[in-house]
């Protein structure tokens, strides 16, 4: 073992060449070696951002309208079948509608739901769990009172109520899922917060005389945001797959809106002659979420500090 | 301990109690429940006449005491819709429920357990992997689609199984697995990084040095402490498939609670809608509470701290 090598492990700068320092890969090159080479970021980035310009360039890619009805092509099914259209790559619904229109036009809702939703929780939880991870005693315990009522309440049932008095518009089935999934946000930036409280750096802020307010945002929040990006990550995913069981229930958003879970719902009549009306939205959904999951996994791999997994 | 208990129940209780208010507030929201009950065609007497008779017209905060004292003597109240006792209604399906949720939950546990300890025995190996895909589609895979599908496949096509009812123990087999893989994933996760801590750790290491065989290793040793948080998950996940099997019950038409608050929230049948949220959520802090005990007598840390 080099003299090096042994104070690396013991954490001793003071023999460590500065050399040897200053040809360290920066933390930025480092995640961009990490990223160039991560299977699953690179293929769940790519579905992501595919999803998304699918989404918003739909009127561009498509001549069909997704509302258009058109009952003398109903229930065609999709180009690879016996009786498939190259007209309708993927066939059309009982309403004669193409479905391969509807299900991109079908990705603006999902993301604009995933993002949202996200945003929403994102900013609650985020809040809640600073203020609790840094104020600590009773102030915590009152944010830990809040998350404890948050997770007994069987949510599925409350975003089901709510929905059906407040009605299917896409801002309310957001602020629904978005109040919804705060909770992971607040256990996390908690856990990180209570941490990072004791650094030095926050120690001098304090001692130089910063705000609370300053230390939290100017302090702390910086050293959170990787967290909260991989599970803003992870609920937006949740948010998508909670979104279409809504949708399907009939409580979620409401027809003729292009919504995949809904495209489901309005499939299942026609599923034992037609299940490719159930699949396919199914497999977008599908797809989606696993690329988005995949995303959020490999930011937390690649923003992981060195030496970490 | 003694200390921790009353704490812990002291909270538990709390918790219930504003449980019980936003799921007797949430329908009562809207503010016009009693035109909604009395039609679209009625006049404004009419309406005041039903906000009356439901005691609507009255002050929420009398409302909700009034509900809730009588709640805590078991009487829920009667449907709007059928004009049945709720206690009655619940407890007529309440069983389709349990017997679902647990069926999955052992499911889940069946499949996650083992796959968890042979994935921990080998990782980065093909098993490891596979094991990790297996959970990564589970938590991606839409529930009621996979319930559809699994109808479609093995109802339709092969014809193996029914695809609705709830009299027989073949409906539960599709629900179960339905409902299974959505908790299959945490299980999983959880019993592999548990595994692949206690390998890593020193008293394994005693063990594989003093010659035990490798299962005894494996289960009497490792297993027992990575199992640990996967007991209390159990118990949280209990929780939530109660709350969660109304998607199930309606994609297979089992008639479970999940399914009656589902039609009830279509009907804005509230007496019932507020029930089943408030017994959902006193059943999930039950055994969260349940849960919190027997890991506090299980780890002496929490027990003699």
């Amino acid at each position: 073992m080099t003299s090096i090598e042994r104070d690396r492990l013991t954490g001793s700068l003071d023999t460590i060449p500065i050399a040897a320092i200053l040809e360290a890969p920066s933390p930025r090159t480092v995640m961009r070696r990490r990223a160039a080479t991560h299977i699953g970021f690179l293929f769940g980035g790519t579905v992501v951002l595919g999803a998304i310009l699918i989404a918003i360039f739909a009127p561009l890619l498509t001549p069909y309208d997704p509302y258009a009805q058109d009952l003398t092509q109903r229930l065609i099914p999709p180009v690879w079948a016996v009786k498939g259209s190259w007209a309708h790559l993927l066939g059309t619904d009982s309403l004669g509608r193409d479905y391969l229109t509807r299900l991109m036009y079908g990705a603006r809702i999902s993301l604009i739901i995933g993002f949202g939703a996200a945003t929403i929780a994102g900013i609650i939880g985020t809040s809640l769990g600073l203020i609790g991870g840094y104020f600590g005693g009773r102030v915590d315990a009152v944010v830990m009172y809040f998350v404890n009522v948050k997770l007994s309440l069987p949510g599925i049932l409350v975003a089901l109520s709510l929905i059906s008095v407040f009605g299917g518009a896409v801002w309310v089935v957001v602020t629904v899922l978005g109040f919804l999934f705060w909770d992971r946000f607040v256990v996390v930036t908690r856990s990180v917060t209570q941490q990072v409280r004791t650094a030095d750096y926050v120690a001098a802020a304090e001692a130089v005389g910063a705000s609370h307010w300053r230390i939290i945002v100017g302090e702390i929040l910086p050293n959170v945001m990787n967290h909260i990006i991989v599970i803003a990550s992870l609920e937006m995913a949740v948010a998508i797959l909670v979104e279409a069981a809504l949708s399907f229930l009939g409580l979620g958003i409401r027809p003729p809106t292009p919504s995949w879970g809904l495209m489901i719902s309005e499939g299942r009549n026609f599923m034992f002659f037609q299940p490719y009306l159930v699949a396919i939205p199914g497999i977008a959904i599908f797809v989606l979420v696993i690329a988005i999951n995949m995303l959020g996994d490999g930011i937390r791999d690649i923003t992981a500090p060195e030496g970490r997994n | 301990m003694t200390r921790f208990l009353i704490h812990r129940a002291l909270i538990a209780v709390l918790v219930a109690i504003t449980v019980s208010v936003i799921g007797f507030s949430l329908l009562r929201l809207s503010g016009d429940l009693a035109t909604e009950l009395a039609g679209d065609t009625a006049k404004p007497e009419q309406i005041a006449q039903v906000a009356h008779l439901y005691g609507l017209d009255r002050p929420l905060y009398a409302q909700y005491f009034d509900w809730a004292g009588k709640a805590l003597h078991g009487d829920l109240g009667r449907s709007l819709f059928s004009n049945e006792p709720v206690s009655l209604l619940i407890g007529q399906r309440i069983g389709v429920t349990v017997q679902v949720s647990f069926m999955a939950l052992i499911f889940g546990l069946v499949i996650s357990i083992p796959l968890g300890v042979l994935a921990a025995t080998r990782p980065n190996s093909w098993v490891d992997r596979m094991a990790l895909s297996f959970a990564v589609f589970g938590q991606a895979v839409p529930g009621f689609w996979l319930g559809l599908i699994l109808i479609i496949v093995f109802g339709v096509m092969l014809r193996w199984l029914p695809i609705s009812g709830s009299d027989h123990f073949s409906n539960f087999i599709l629900p179960m697995v339905t409902l299974g893989m959505s908790v299959m994933p945490a299980f999983m996760r959880l019993t592999r990084t548990g595994m692949l801590d206690a390998l890593d750790s020193d008293y394994i290491r005693m063990a594989r040095a003093k010659g035990l065989s490798t299962s005894s290793i494996l289960f009497k040793h490792a297993l027992r402490n990575a199992i640990l948080p996967v007991v209390s998950l159990t118990a949280v996940s209990l929780g939530f498939l109660l709350g969660g099997s109304v998607i199930v019950e309606s994609v297979f038409a089992l008639n479970g609670i999940g399914f009656l608050a589902y039609q009830s929230i279509l009907r804005t049948d509230f007496p019932v809608v507020q029930s089943i949220v408030v017994f959902v959520s006193v059943a999930y802090i039950a055994l969260t509470l349940i849960s919190d005990l027997v890991n506090a007598y299980l780890d002496p840390r929490i027990r003699l701290g």
